[in-house]
């Protein structure tokens, strides 16, 4: 019987020294789900994800990654997993071809089906007019297809990402998160990280981890019903107006408003409940010109920020 | 155990390939280092530059003089007119020996009476002034025992030795430095390239994606040695070839036994590699260690300089670097002509020390991944 998730992790803890990276994690992870990591730098993520494929053992705690529990002598785990790091880590000295030939036999593709697979992921990641080109000669997009590409040769049902979509193009970002689209829809897993609340919000599971804690963890819709990020009383709204940097100082001086931050285009706030027309009258009588006010739901950012927020009033005290 | 070891083979092989200029380098540097100790390199000084001041002028002084130039020993460049010249040619590097011959030298030597001829040698240069300092005494002793012959007629030398030198008989220095040098050459090619692939892989966070790879650690350490163990194969042939040939030294015992030696040296010097890899974490570090361990392979292991006369502690050093067994394997045979049985002890010094780097190299492989 195959298990239902395709991570489950409990307490998992790594420490370096005094420094704990990461602490108590618990984690579940759902088969055919995209699972997004988030968090400041240094908080964690990739310890996390290093624990997780193996390569790091943790200093106490569980996991089970695809049936697996991890520990001494589980190298049958790496066949069912893929890993595409942070940094670009493939041998710039070696083509496409090389690289992927290179892949197949480290992950003990037979040689019968290896030419085949080959060609399956060359098809896949659309590098099929690089194929002898110097993976070092390649542009960053390109790179990250060859290294997702390499890192599907033995066809894994678990992919983990770390920052894939670091340094490269909007283009070649939404060009990869197609293609994660479509994998996630042939049955392939994913944990990925970033820093992108745009790749948040597309995930189907999100988690925020926040110095070595995970502090949050569910589909976004559920963490944006979370109770810390939207207290009962309060409610959030959108706010147009002229002269946006002298509005939001004007409204975080309000008594009933709780924060204003600048979104783009638009101003969120977060005020007390029902005092939307009482902000709109507040900014027009100001002098502030084109005011529209309404009520929105929390983006994943305002959870994060929110939370970070919370967390760090939470320590200082 | 082996797991992945031929994929890390196909890997490294195109990697060595893909920089021909790497290996063209690998291929030349022992070439240039075969001219430099081989042809330049002479521990045996002749043509000494010297000057004399001759203070007699007669026959037996002229003939002291072309006694000390036929040895071929000293080249007579200037003659002095006062003392002060003579130390003063020796003071400004004009000459590394000055002769001073005293005026009343023809009559005392005829008298059969004690004779003093001054030899000022520039220490400066201790391997010139040692050769001049033998030889000038040697010149001195059958000068002495010529005036003894023709007082005494009939009476011979009363003891006399008769010292042949075997193996090498004409002493040249390039049958001794170049045995060693195969040792040398061959460690300092296999020693940095394997330490500089690992470490690479390390700086390039390449290692960390293979660990996600069912790669075993085995076969990656071993996959990783094999084609630098094949080049540094290959350079052994060119190096005997090169001694044979170009240097002329015969080979006076087995090429089998020299090729096993050759083979169990390169895996303790992979292993050395190795080691150093695990220690250094980016290319800049692995090179000042592989440097820290060249300096002594060549000055302490007896491949320039006689380990007999080091103290104890420089002594002992020399004997935990392979290439110090391995020089001694290699003139035993290349030289002497020795077997199996002279050798044997040598080959377990390699074998510990290898066995000792690869394991602990093993050990720390692991460590450094988490």
């Amino acid at each position: 019987m195959e298990p239902q998730f395709a991570i489950e992790t409990h307490g998992l803890t790594r420490r370096f020294g005094s420094f704990t990276a990461v602490e108590n994690a618990d984690i579940c992870v759902e088969r055919g789900s995209i699972y997004g990591l988030l968090g400041p730098n240094g908080s964690g993520k990739t310890t996390l994800i290093r624990m997780l494929c193996g390569i790091l053992r943790p200093t106490s705690g569980t996991a089970t990654v695809m049936g697996y529990e991890l520990g001494p002598g589980t190298d049958e785990i790496k066949h069912h997993i893929g890993y595409m790091s942070q940094q670009f880590s493939l041998y710039g000295d070696l083509s496409v071809m090389e690289n992927l030939n290179f892949y197949t036999r480290a992950y003990s593709v037979p040689r019968a089906k290896a030419a085949q697979r080959i060609e399956e992921v060359v098809e896949l990641t659309g590098i099929h007019n690089y194929r002898d080109r110097l993976a070092r000669n390649l542009s960053g997009g390109w790179r990250q297809r060859l290294a997702l590409a390499c890192a599907l040769v033995h066809e894994p049902k678990l992919l983990f990402l770390d920052e894939p979509t670091a340094g490269i193009d909007p283009v070649a970002r939404r060009a990869l998160w197609n293609l994660l689209f479509e994998l996630s829809n042939r049955g392939h897993t994913f944990f990925v990280t970033t820093h992108y609340m745009d790749e948040a919000e597309r995930c189907t599971h999100v988690g925020y981890i926040y110095f070595s804690r995970m502090i949050a963890n569910g589909t976004p819709a559920e963490l944006k019903e979370m109770p810390e990020v939207t207290p009962t009383g309060l409610e959030r709204m959108r706010v147009m107006c002229d002269r946006q940097p002298q509005a939001m100082g004007f409204i975080n001086g309000l008594d009933y408003v709780r924060d204003a931050t600048i979104f783009g285009d638009s101003l969120h706030v977060l005020a007390e409940e029902g005092s939307g027309e009482r902000l709109r009258s507040a900014l027009a009588d100001n002098g502030f010109g084109h005011v529209h006010v309404d009520s929105i739901p929390p983006s994943l950012e305002d959870v994060f920020v929110t939370l970070t927020r919370t967390m760090d009033e939470a320590r200082s005290v | 155990m082996f797991r992945g070891f031929s994929a890390i083979v196909y890997k490294e092989t195109i990697h060595i390939l893909r920089d021909p200029k790497t290996l063209l380098l690998m291929l030349v540097i022992p070439g240039i280092q075969l001219t430099i100790f081989g042809y330049a390199i002479q521990m045996d000084v002749k043509h000494i530059p010297t000057v004399f001041y001759n203070l007699d002028g007669r026959e037996a002084s002229r003939e002291l003089i072309d006694s000390f130039v036929n040895t071929g020993y000293f080249d007579i460049v200037d003659q002095a007119y006062s003392d002060d010249e003579l130390t003063g040619l020796i003071v400004r590097g004009r000459a590394k020996v000055g002769i001073k011959i005293p005026p009343d030298y023809s009559d005392l030597t005829a008298l059969g009476r004690h004779a003093d001829v001054q030899v000022l040698i520039d220490g400066s240069d201790s391997t010139v002034a040692m050769q001049a300092l033998n030889v000038s005494n040697a010149i001195a002793l059958r000068k002495s025992f010529a005036v003894i012959q023709q007082r005494l007629p009939g009476q011979t030398q009363p003891v006399e030795f008769r010292p042949r030198v075997l193996f090498n008989p004409d002493m040249k220095t390039a049958n001794f430095m170049v045995p060693g040098l195969i040792g040398i050459v061959l460690q300092v090619v296999t020693m940095f390239l394997t330490a500089f692939a690992v470490v690479r892989e390390k700086e390039n966070g390449t290692l960390e994606q293979l660990m996600v790879t069912p790669v075993s650690r085995l076969g990656l350490m071993v996959g990783k040695l094999a084609p630098y163990a094949c080049i540094g194969a290959f350079e052994v042939c060119m190096v005997v070839l090169l001694m044979r040939f170009m240097f002329q030294v015969p080979i006076a015992g087995s090429i089998t036994l020299l090729a096993g030696f050759s083979l169990l040296f390169l895996f303790t010097s992979l292993g050395l590699g190795l080691m150093i890899s695990t220690i250094a974490t980016n290319q800049v570090q692995a090179m000042q260690i592989a440097f820290l361990v060249m300096l002594p392979s060549v000055l302490l292991s007896g491949f320039m300089f006689p380990q007999e006369s080091m103290p104890l502690p420089i002594y002992v050093i020399g004997q935990v670097l392979p290439v110090t067994y391995f020089i001694r394997v290699l003139r035993g045979i290349i030289l002497r002509d020795a077997g199996f049985m002279e050798l044997w002890p040598q080959g377990i010094g390699l074998i510990i020390i290898g066995g000792f780097l690869l394991t602990v190299s093993a050990g720390r492989f692991r460590k450094t991944l988490g």
